[in-house]
């Protein structure tokens, strides 16, 4: 709706309407997007020439380690940086809107309203003075002129919807009188209340149960397919993102290393980072004594990004490139050979042939044909099926 | 609800007791004999004379018989005679060595002043100290906040009498803005109470205000880093929205401890400002009382309902807590 009332305005020159009608199918598009944020010690670089869209009805999964700038970018698109301490670059249409520049009044309609943000841990995310029925309510009202009784119909309406058992006499309940599954259904609750067209999810399930995350998971689903939502994803658990993604970005020290459909990116890897985060996934089926390859190294300083490629420092496979161009020229994030959404930031000239003799064998030995050295089942059950231990190990690496 | 408000009650009334018995120890198995001021006030003190008040005091009791004797008039009043007989009525805190009055009755009678003080001054502190406080955090990191901090710390580094007694030389004295500054009790009407207090509320508020404001700015820049906040943000709550009423409900927490207390060391008399602007209250009393020779009942009946104030302060901001912060919401 908001695309088409942006597209019938008559100001706008052709190429905006280029963009715009882009944007009619993609809801979000991130362009050319920097946030960097100066402090006493330089600039921080905390995303850097990132560029991706999301479809009304699909999920895009971003992946990457603490401080690669998944959450920062995520939080751009609700103008959420403050101005004053954030140097915000490129262009975020959301709908047809911009959102860079955009004054507090414009932000505040797009926010909860067309987007809205489900955040990682519901304890800390929703305030602890207010019932959770107000804290919903209260979101609804902003958007909608209706009294306070309707708003409140609403937030139990919506308890219900997403599996709050007894809505209506849990609705005066305080944050803390809910457990951790409850709270974080009711967060969802609360981004759902205004039937936004994209929600954001920073890491939904992080401070959850397992059993609890498959649920929060089933239900984000659910909701997607009712209220056909587009729906990020930011997450470290390649598991989830097997689950849910359409497509994928993987990001490392702020810019996109490798992005595409789910499957293709989780079965034909073409960076070593990618290669990486999936060698450190835990797997349940696999041998007693297989062991976790994690990736050597630390996450990139954002104050001074290594120059040339920013995972040269850590890339087992650098030797692999002639010369020294690994660490003298960033990569372009190029299209692969297969795949045809499938672009990825590597210096590597045959990246899927490495993966297959070279990777895979070693994190998943079981998966590869002996006759034929091809694997024979997807990457995509190794992750889905250490789902478990993935998300134990990712809690842990979160505190 | 009821049943918390109970145990608490119990438990104040038993440190109200122990203050009690600290107090009758201090003042009573001190080193000079009590009676000794009271023959002292009346020109010569014979040695006689002293005998006599000391065995009419029941000062050769007994220290347990003196305490329980002191004990029942605070409930069903006792006599007391030193020279004249004396009915003290319940609650009998004791007849003033000085005026020979009810030492109760004095009590009550000084007590309005002081509490209008005390009201005033602190609500002039609380608003202004949250609110600059707020503002502050709003626009911290900015000149405009620096500006606020650097001023409330001059303005808490001067001493307060210094300030007070410069605001009535030139406020009172010299420009005669507030001429009649002084305690007018609120039957002469509330116009006459508060302009003669108004002077003493600023000045008091003023400069206690800073301290709020810095402690204020404090919690509620801490308050804006939480997540809860950020959430507000993005569910498209207005800004100023988000600042007075999702942030500074939760920064306030810790501001109403501190004020109760404060608020109670206040009823408790606060003397420089009761001597400057002659504010006939509870803190001149005391010290009145303080000074050679000594009124020992009067002296001890200050100690005593300043006890009894701060624990009734502390019982009323835990009650407060939980209307605020549903989380210790108590059974």
């Amino acid at each position: 709706m908001t695309s088409e009332r942006f597209l019938s305005t008559p100001a706008q020159s052709t190429s905006d309407r280029a963009a715009d009608i882009a944007a009619a199918d993609n809801f979000l598009v991130v362009d050319h997007l920097s946030v960097r944020f100066p402090t006493h010690d330089g600039l921080v670089q905390a995303v850097t020439d990132l560029s991706f869209s999301v479809k009304r009805g699909e999920t895009l999964g971003i992946v990457g380690e603490s401080g690669s700038g998944k959450s920062v970018s995520s939080m751009a698109v609700l103008g959420l940086h403050d101005a004053k301490s954030t140097r915000l670059e490129g262009s975020i249409r959301v709908g047809g809107q911009e959102v860079v520049g955009a004054d507090e009044s414009t932000l505040r309609k797009l926010r909860g309203k067309e987007v809205a943000m489900i955040f990682q841990d519901p304890l800390t995310a929703l305030h602890p003075f207010y019932s959770v029925g107000r804290q919903i309510a209260e979101a609804y009202r902003i958007h909608h002129k209706v009294s306070k009784g309707e708003a409140r119909k609403r937030a139990i309406e919506m308890l219900d919807r997403v599996g709050i058992p007894q809505a209506k006499n849990r609705v005066d309940d305080f944050p803390h009188q809910f457990s951790g599954g409850m709270r974080q259904r009711a967060m969802i609750a609360m981004s759902l209340v205004n039937d936004p067209k994209l929600l954001i999810a920073d890491e939904p399930t992080t401070a959850l149960d397992v059993t609890v995350q498959a649920q929060i998971l089933d239900l984000l689903q659910d909701l997607q397919r009712e209220f056909n939502s587009a729906i990020i994803m930011i997450t470290h658990d390649l598991g989830v993102i097997a689950e849910l993604a359409d497509e994928v970005l993987v990001m490392y020290g702020g810019r996109a290393v490798e992005t595409g459909a789910t499957k293709q990116i989780l079965t034909h890897p073409e960076m070593p980072y990618t290669w990486g985060l999936l060698s450190s996934v835990p797997e349940v089926s696999a041998d007693e004594d297989a062991r976790l390859i994690p990736i050597p190294g630390n996450p990139p300083s954002l104050l001074n990004p290594p120059s040339g490629c920013p995972f040269n420092p850590r890339c087992t496979h650098k030797d692999k490139v002639p010369g020294d161009l690994c660490v003298t020229t960033l990569p372009e994030l190029l299209p692969a050979r297969v795949g045809p959404s499938h672009r990825r930031r590597c210096h590597l000239p045959d990246p899927e042939v490495i993966y297959l003799t070279e990777v895979l064998p070693e994190i998943a030995p079981d998966l590869i044909d002996p006759t034929t050295g091809e694997p024979i089942a997807a990457l995509q059950e190794i992750a889905a099926a250490s789902e478990a231990e993935a998300n134990a190990d990712s809690r842990g690496d979160q505190r | 609800m009821l049943g918390y408000i109970v145990r608490r009650l119990l438990s104040a009334g038993l440190v109200v007791t122990l203050t009690s018995m600290i107090v009758f120890a201090l003042f009573f198995l001190g080193p000079d004999n009590p009676a000794q001021p009271l023959c002292d006030i009346n020109g010569k003190c014979t040695p006689e004379r002293l005998a006599l008040l000391t065995e009419q005091l029941g000062l050769n009791d007994t220290v347990y018989h003196q305490y329980w004797i002191w004990l029942q008039g605070l409930f069903v009043g006792r006599e007391i005679s030193f020279g004249p007989i004396y009915q003290c009525s319940a609650p009998c805190l004791g007849i003033s060595y000085s005026t020979r009055n009810e030492v109760t009755a004095e009590l009550l009678d000084k007590f309005p002043a002081t509490l209008s003080l005390a009201i005033g001054g602190s609500l002039i502190y609380l608003l202004v100290g949250v609110f600059l406080g707020t503002m502050a955090a709003r626009v911290r990191g900015t000149l405009a906040d620096r500006g606020l901090v650097t001023m409330s710390l001059i303005v808490s580094s001067i001493p307060y009498y210094v300030l007070a007694i410069l605001a009535w030389i030139y406020l009172s004295l010299e420009w005669q803005i507030f001429p009649d500054t002084t305690y007018h009790p609120l039957t002469d009407g509330i116009g006459a109470w508060a302009y003669g207090l108004l002077l003493p509320w600023l000045v008091l508020g003023l400069a206690q205000s800073t301290a709020y404001a810095r402690y204020t700015r404090g919690q509620m820049v801490e308050t804006l880093g939480e997540d809860y906040i950020r959430t507000a943000t993005a569910k498209g709550v207005a800004k100023r929205k988000v600042i007075f009423q999702h942030a500074l409900r939760a920064a306030i927490v810790p501001v109403i401890t501190i004020f109760g207390l404060d608020f109670a060391f206040l009823l408790a008399g606060t003397v420089v400002t009761e001597e400057i602007f002659d504010i006939d209250g509870i803190g001149q009393w005391g010290i009145r009382a303080l000074r050679a020779p000594v009124d020992f009942p009067v002296v001890a009946a200050t100690v005593l309902i300043g006890a009894v104030i701060i624990v009734i302060a502390n019982i009323i901001v835990d009650i407060l807590y939980s209307f605020i912060d549903p989380r210790v919401r108590v059974s």
